[in-house]
């Protein structure tokens, strides 16, 4: 079963506005993605990452073509938590996700509403418990807290304990590191391969970083105004980049071994 | 501290007065500051814990670490922003040699802010009131300093200004917030911010929400409004190191609230000596081929809580290389090539186990 499909898009297209006016923010874009594989969706500002990953999510609805989900069509009626149960996502800001009054662990509690069947209240803490600690959290240290007395990179961490709570098929995450540390980063991107493994997770990774995007990804795709340049696996997209949009956003990634933006000697205090 | 690299030779305004003598030629000297919040249980958490530094004209001194070990309350402490629950501890800040803790916050904003040390908002798209023109905005930005400045003034030294940032003055100026293209209202957002020349600019990931080439465009007009002398130095935040590496001519890495390793970039970067600093650099991701076989290093645990004293090395819990005696002596920061470590260990190979693969 490890090459089925998870999602399958055949000439979608997602429009807001009409006539003159409107934008095309996703354009005519056809792909597939497979059970268990991480790819990740990289482009500049603007260019549709976010509306797409929102179709994925039943969030929008394409204005035209067809997306499928384990092979039968996404619909817009019916009850939207029963894609929920199998698509979950985590998004740029964590502190937008968390309700500002309660606390995080109800809030992590709360997320069993979405199961059909609710675990007992014994067994939600319990659960509740191993989630923290699969992020790296000791419960005690969230204990009591609301979500404005941690830290972004802890916030972003509970986003992931809910998603390992919920054990969702597929993870959406939408700059899920924007706002987080280089070691937390790479701890973030630590758990997200660890859910690829452990619970078998397919996984979207929405990003404008391709370095980001390059390490943890099994295939990648480069949009543009809607379109999708370029894709493939990631050591093909950089080394060969088939597009000048790719080009050019490779070429701006400031890298520490290349030369970026030429300056003057710099001035230092510090000895 | 001994001022010793080259300096970059600023032309001086022909017209402009002759700067003073200065004892030292620092634009921002902090020295030895600690800041605190109380929180709402009274607790009180020393969010900054005797930071020094100072920062020379054309300098740019970038800042990294960890979520949550104090960057933030570290520039609003440079700032003056002392708005409750954060307050000042103690140490000093002086900005072209005038102390500016204990003013009222009343007089640090008419005085001060803007004026001597200005901030980028973070997320600077969104931070332009979308029902006024880019014109009167800009011009709350001069009257807030200079009640009287006449109107005719104003929009003269603002088309002067927006001309020379490189944009389309009279356009740009009597348009809304959303008829602008993104990097045009980023343009806009920096062009209002710097208006009354400060001498120190904060950027606190002032591209943390940008595409890679939005962030270059907003880097090159940072450095050309220093090449122009609209700025003369800027306090750096960012989680990007790369970017820091372009970016700025020193780095302070900080820690639970103080610095644990301060240098110039090249230091920093490529030859870290302090194990925090050494594993912050080496889970940097880049998109060159082969890095992928490279594993970054994730740093297991959490910082130390700073509502009480810690004995010790503050990273020894999570130090990689922790020698039974980090956890029980304290750590001061002295020079060890060059720069300033916070480490027991910095002048040995025991450090070097750490991090790099740069
Ligand atoms: N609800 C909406 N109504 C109208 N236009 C929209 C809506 N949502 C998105 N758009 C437009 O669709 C385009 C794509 O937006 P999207 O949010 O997908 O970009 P993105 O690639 O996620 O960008 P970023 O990196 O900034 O998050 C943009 O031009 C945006 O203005
Ligand atoms: N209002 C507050 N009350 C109590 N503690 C606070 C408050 N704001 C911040 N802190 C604490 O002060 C410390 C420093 O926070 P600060 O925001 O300066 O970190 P930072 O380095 O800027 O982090 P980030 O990279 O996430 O922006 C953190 O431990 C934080 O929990
Ligand atoms: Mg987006
Ligand atoms: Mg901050």
């Amino acid at each position: 079963m490890t090459d089925a499909l998870k999602f399958q898009a055949k000439n979608i297209s997602r429009v807001f506005g009409h006539g003159k006016k409107s934008v095309t923010a996703v354009d005519n874009v056809t792909f597939e993605i497979r059970d268990r594989e991480i790819i990740s969706l990289v482009g500049q500002s603007g260019c549709g990452k976010t509306v797409l990953a929102k179709m994925l999510l039943r969030l929008e609805t394409p204005t035209s073509g067809e997306l499928l989900f384990n092979g039968k069509p996404i619909t817009a009626t019916g009850d939207p938590r029963n894609h929920w149960r199998q698509v979950q996502a985590v998004f740029q800001d964590p502190f937008s996700c968390f309700n500002q009054f309660f606390t995080i662990r109800s809030q992590l509690k709360s997320s069993f509403r979405l199961f059909e069947t609710k675990p007992s209240p014994g067994e939600i803490e319990e659960r509740v418990d191993q989630a923290l600690l699969a992020v790296n959290i000791k419960p005690k240290e969230v204990e009591g807290k609301y979500p404005f007395e941690l830290s972004g990179g802890q916030m972003q961490r509970m986003l992931l304990a809910r998603i390992f709570i919920l054990k969702p098929q597929v993870l959406i995450a939408d700059e899920p590191t924007s706002m987080v540390d280089a070691c937390s980063r790479a701890s973030i991107l630590d758990y997200l391969l660890k859910l690829k493994e452990e619970l078998s997770m397919t996984i979207v990774f929405v990003t404008h970083d391709i370095g980001l995007a390059y390490y943890i990804s099994d295939s990648l795709y480069i949009m543009h105004k809607g379109k999708m340049v370029d894709r493939g696996a990631p050591d093909d997209v950089i080394k060969h980049p088939t597009s000048d949009v790719t080009k050019q956003l490779l070429e701006d990634i400031p890298d520490v071994h290349r030369q970026w933006i030429a300056r003057g000697t710099p001035v230092h205090a510090a000895e | 501290m001994t001022v010793s690299a080259p300096v970059r030779p600023l032309e001086q305004a022909a017209s402009g007065p002759t700067p003073k003598p200065a004892k030292s030629n620092a634009v921002l000297e902090v020295e030895d500051l600690r800041v605190h919040y109380v929180t709402r249980f009274g607790h009180k958490i020393q969010a900054v814990d005797g930071v020094s530094f100072s920062l020379k004209q054309g300098e740019i001194l970038g800042i990294a670490g960890e979520s949550g070990c104090g960057k933030t309350t570290l520039v609003s402490g440079c700032m003056g922003l002392y708005i409750p629950p954060l307050f000042h501890t103690s140490g000093d800040v002086r900005i072209d040699g005038k102390s500016i803790v204990g003013m009222t916050l009343e007089q640090n904003r008419k005085e001060v802010l803007g004026q001597k040390i200005a901030m980028i908002p973070q997320g600077a798209l969104n931070s332009l009131n979308p029902t006024r023109k880019i014109k009167d905005m800009a011009a709350d930005m001069i009257l807030s300093h200079d009640e009287s400045a006449d109107k005719k003034s104003i929009n003269d030294r603002l088309r002067e200004r927006f001309t020379r940032i490189g944009l389309d003055a009279d356009h740009v100026l009597n348009s809304y917030p959303v008829e602008l293209p993104a990097g045009t209202k980023q343009r806009c957002v920096i062009g209002i911010s710097t208006l009354l020349n400060p001498k120190v600019v904060v950027a606190d990931e002032p591209t943390s929400a940008l595409d890679v080439s939005t962030q270059k465009a907003v880097i090159k007009l940072l450095f050309e409004l220093m090449d122009q002398e609209i700025i003369s130095s800027m306090l750096f935040i960012t989680h990007e190191l790369p970017l820091l590496r372009h970016v700025s001519s020193s780095i302070a890495v900080m820690y639970a609230g103080e610095f644990v390793e301060y240098g110039t970039t090249e230091q920093v970067i490529f030859e870290g000596r302090q194990p925090y600093s050494r594993a912050l650099m080496g889970s940097m991701l880049s998109a060159e081929p082969g890095q992928k076989s490279r594993k970054p290093v994730a740093i297991e645990g959490a910082p130390p809580k700073l509502d009480k004293p810690i004995p010790g090395c503050r990273f020894a819990e999570r130090c990689p290389v922790a020698q039974p005696d980090c956890r029980t002596t304290e750590q001061v920061l002295r020079i060890v090539a060059g720069r300033q470590v916070r480490c027991k260990y910095a002048d040995t190979e025991v450090v070097e186990q750490v991090g790099g693969g740069l």
